[in-house]
């Protein structure tokens, strides 16, 4: 099966520090597939580089068939890639809905003109576009009540939940997902955690997370990603990277005896 | 259930409200004679109230701190000056070019066309040159997109001052400090009717009320529209507004020239009620008077910035020059008020930035991004083209 995600050696500087080192993998169609590592692995900046936040130093990114390395982030989002990130980024002082109307920019026609005069055309998209920010939000499950809260109010976990609601109403075909469990209770990290496993399964996305609970890590990838100073070290599925001897010793530092 | 009829209530208390001030507004020239100062004033104060709405999308929805916005003001003024005066005598040969004008006017040499024409065409004419002015600010931040603005201000009220050296042959570009003059006055071809400012002023206030109605109609319709979204979104964290999907380049671009535009249409009108396009029109100044209003209203409201317009364009036009300029010398002082006039603007600006930072009627996300520092960005982004 050709793989939804191809990248090749992607390398990336700051100065004299190298973030990403030459890392290369493939994420194969409707998978869910984990990037870990210490603090400072790079994983984040990965992330930016896929997303077309930075652009890669060397190496190319090939994404459903064509390639993205270093196309605008709007482009990324529109080619079907999109994101969370670990520091939530919502649009504060929008509402939930608002937020993820937004998530749906790239999936609308509406210029200056048609937004003056209000076409039709304009006007039924704008309906269609306020449905389906219900319908995100009700599918990552916030109650109604909170849809036209103002985005700062709703609880931390409820903000992970409109996050991942305004990405996924872009409807990607990669969901990109930046530490999504971080400050969430372990009941709501299982839940999430089956919520990714439906998003594949009943709506055939292919998910990548950068992941630091490692119980939702290992129940939920079928392959796991490595980095280490920027480079990887080990890949496989769960259990071959548990015994992987590079990726222990990157955790826990080698042992003092030697 | 219960929570609709509440809405619809104050939805209907709302238009009850609009259409009072409409009423008041279109009613209001009766009151006085039809070539009352008064009259003057409230012409200008509709145009200057335009252009702080018009500003009020660059600013207020989408965050782009503009302090050239006069730029605009001069290209609508010159568009009308070029395309409604004797100024170009030489084009159209003997005859001159005339589109839908006056039997006055016919005869006349240069280029003539209708009002209402020049004003949609001053509104592309500025809207095409807004988005231009904007591109060099583009991979810039904050403070930096100011100052480029301002430079861009005042590079077109140098070329507007020196335009009497910029000659196509014997043809000058502006007439300078000399002023294109006199300029078309508005035509309605239909009813065959030509206004004239020499005895009824209340025409161009009547335009002027249609032309600050549609200001307004195009600044709800754009915040609540798909790009409306987008310059909030992008105002408060173009990182993710472009991982979300939001081209930053297009999208700034458009808030510019939307902005422009309106300014544009402001502009020309104001050029046709002066009767003369001097470049003295335009000073830095005046982009600094523009902010002012947008900044008092509280950026972003729409409601706010055209009370908070309103406000400063009646006390610099009628309560300092008309109504208490001899005040100090009623107390036995020996000057003028108008000549504090810059003095009392800035006295009121630190007092509204003191006692309510957020301006007389703020939008409810800028007194949130105030109030709660929310909305800051970090820069994560790799400047690009």
């Amino acid at each position: 099966m050709t793989p939804l995600l191809e990248v090749t050696g992607v390398s990336k500087v700051f100065g004299g520090l190298i973030a990403v080192n030459d890392v290369s993998f493939q994420i194969p169609p409707k998978s869910i597939v984990s990037l870990i590592g210490p603090n400072g692995a790079g994983k984040t900046t990965f992330f930016n580089t896929l997303t077309g936040l930075y652009k890669p130093s060397t190496g190319t990114i090939a994404f459903d068939g064509t390639e993205i390395t270093a196309m605008r982030p709007d482009r990324v989002l529109a080619s079907g890639m999109a994101r969370t990130f670990q520091n939530i980024r919502l649009f504060s002082t929008m509402s939930a809905r608002e937020n993820v109307m937004v998530g749906q920019h790239a999936r609308m026609s509406g210029g200056l003109f048609g937004s003056v005069v209000r076409t039709p055309k304009v006007r039924a998209e704008e309906k269609r576009v306020h449905e389906k920010a219900a319908e995100m939000l009700e599918l990552v499950g916030l109650s109604k009540s909170q849809f036209d809260q103002t985005a700062i109010n709703l609880a931390y976990g409820d903000q992970r939940r409109v996050e991942i609601a305004r990405a996924l109403a872009s409807d990607p075909l990669l969901l990109l997902l930046d530490e999504p469990t971080a400050g969430m209770n372990p009941e709501e990290s299982a839940r999430l955690t089956r919520f990714m496993t439906r998003l594949r399964d009943e709506r055939g996305l292919t998910i990548l997370l950068i992941e630091h609970d490692m119980k939702v890590v290992m129940n939920v990838s079928e392959r796991i990603t490595v980095l280490d100073h920027g480079e990887k070290i080990a890949e496989g599925d769960p259990a071959t990277v548990r015994a992987d001897e590079r990726v222990i010793e990157a955790y826990l530092g080698k042992a003092a005896h030697e | 259930m219960s929570a609709l009829p509440d809405s619809l209530r104050s939805k209907v208390g709302q238009r009850v409200i609009v259409a009072v001030l409409l009423a008041v507004a279109l009613l209001f020239p009766l009151a006085f004679d039809p070539l009352a100062t008064q009259m003057d004033v409230a012409i200008f104060v509709l145009a200057y109230v335009m252009m702080a709405l018009g500003l009020n999308i660059v600013v207020g929805f989408a965050g782009l701190l503009d302090l050239g916005y006069v730029a605009f003001y001069a290209i609508g003024a010159y568009t009308i000056g070029w395309l409604a005066s004797d100024h170009f005598t030489g084009l159209g040969g003997e005859k001159g070019l005339h589109v839908l004008v006056s039997d006055f006017v016919q005869n006349s040499f240069g280029i003539h066309v209708n009002f209402f024409l020049v004003l949609l065409a001053a509104v592309v004419v500025a809207a095409v040159l807004g988005a231009l002015i904007g591109l060099p600010t583009l991979r810039l931040r904050g403070d930096y997109i100011a100052i480029v603005t301002l430079a861009f201000g005042e590079i077109i009220g140098r070329i507007a001052l020196n335009g009497d050296e910029i000659t196509f042959g014997e043809q000058q570009l502006t007439n300078g400090q000399q002023a294109i003059s006199p300029v078309d006055q508005p035509f309605i071809p239909l009813v065959n009717y030509e206004f004239d400012s020499a005895f009824n002023l209340r025409p161009y206030y009547w335009t002027g009320i249609v032309l600050l109605c549609f200001t307004l109609f195009v600044n709800f319709r754009l915040r609540d529209s798909r790009l409306g979204r987008a310059w909030i979104a992008l105002r408060e964290d173009e990182v993710a507004a472009a991982s979300m999907g939001v081209p930053l380049v297009r999208t700034k671009l458009l808030a510019y020239a939307a902005g422009a535009g309106l300014g544009g249409i402001a502009g020309a009108f104001l050029g046709s009620y002066n009767n003369a396009i001097n470049s003295n029109q335009f000073q830095f100044s005046f982009s600094i008077f523009v902010l002012a209003m947008v900044i008092l209203g509280g950026m972003g409201s729409i409601w706010g910035v055209t009370a908070g317009a309103l406000a400063l364009a009646v006390i610099d036009r009628y309560l300092i020059p008309e109504v208490f300029d001899d005040l100090p010398s009623k107390v036995g002082l020996d000057f003028q008020l108008t000549q504090l006039s810059f003095g009392i603007f800035g006295f009121l600006l630190v007092l509204i930035m003191v006692l309510r930072p957020e301006g007389l009627f703020p939008e409810r996300r800028r007194k949130m991004e105030l109030t709660e520092g929310v909305g800051t960005d970090e820069s994560v982004f790799e400047a690009r083209g």
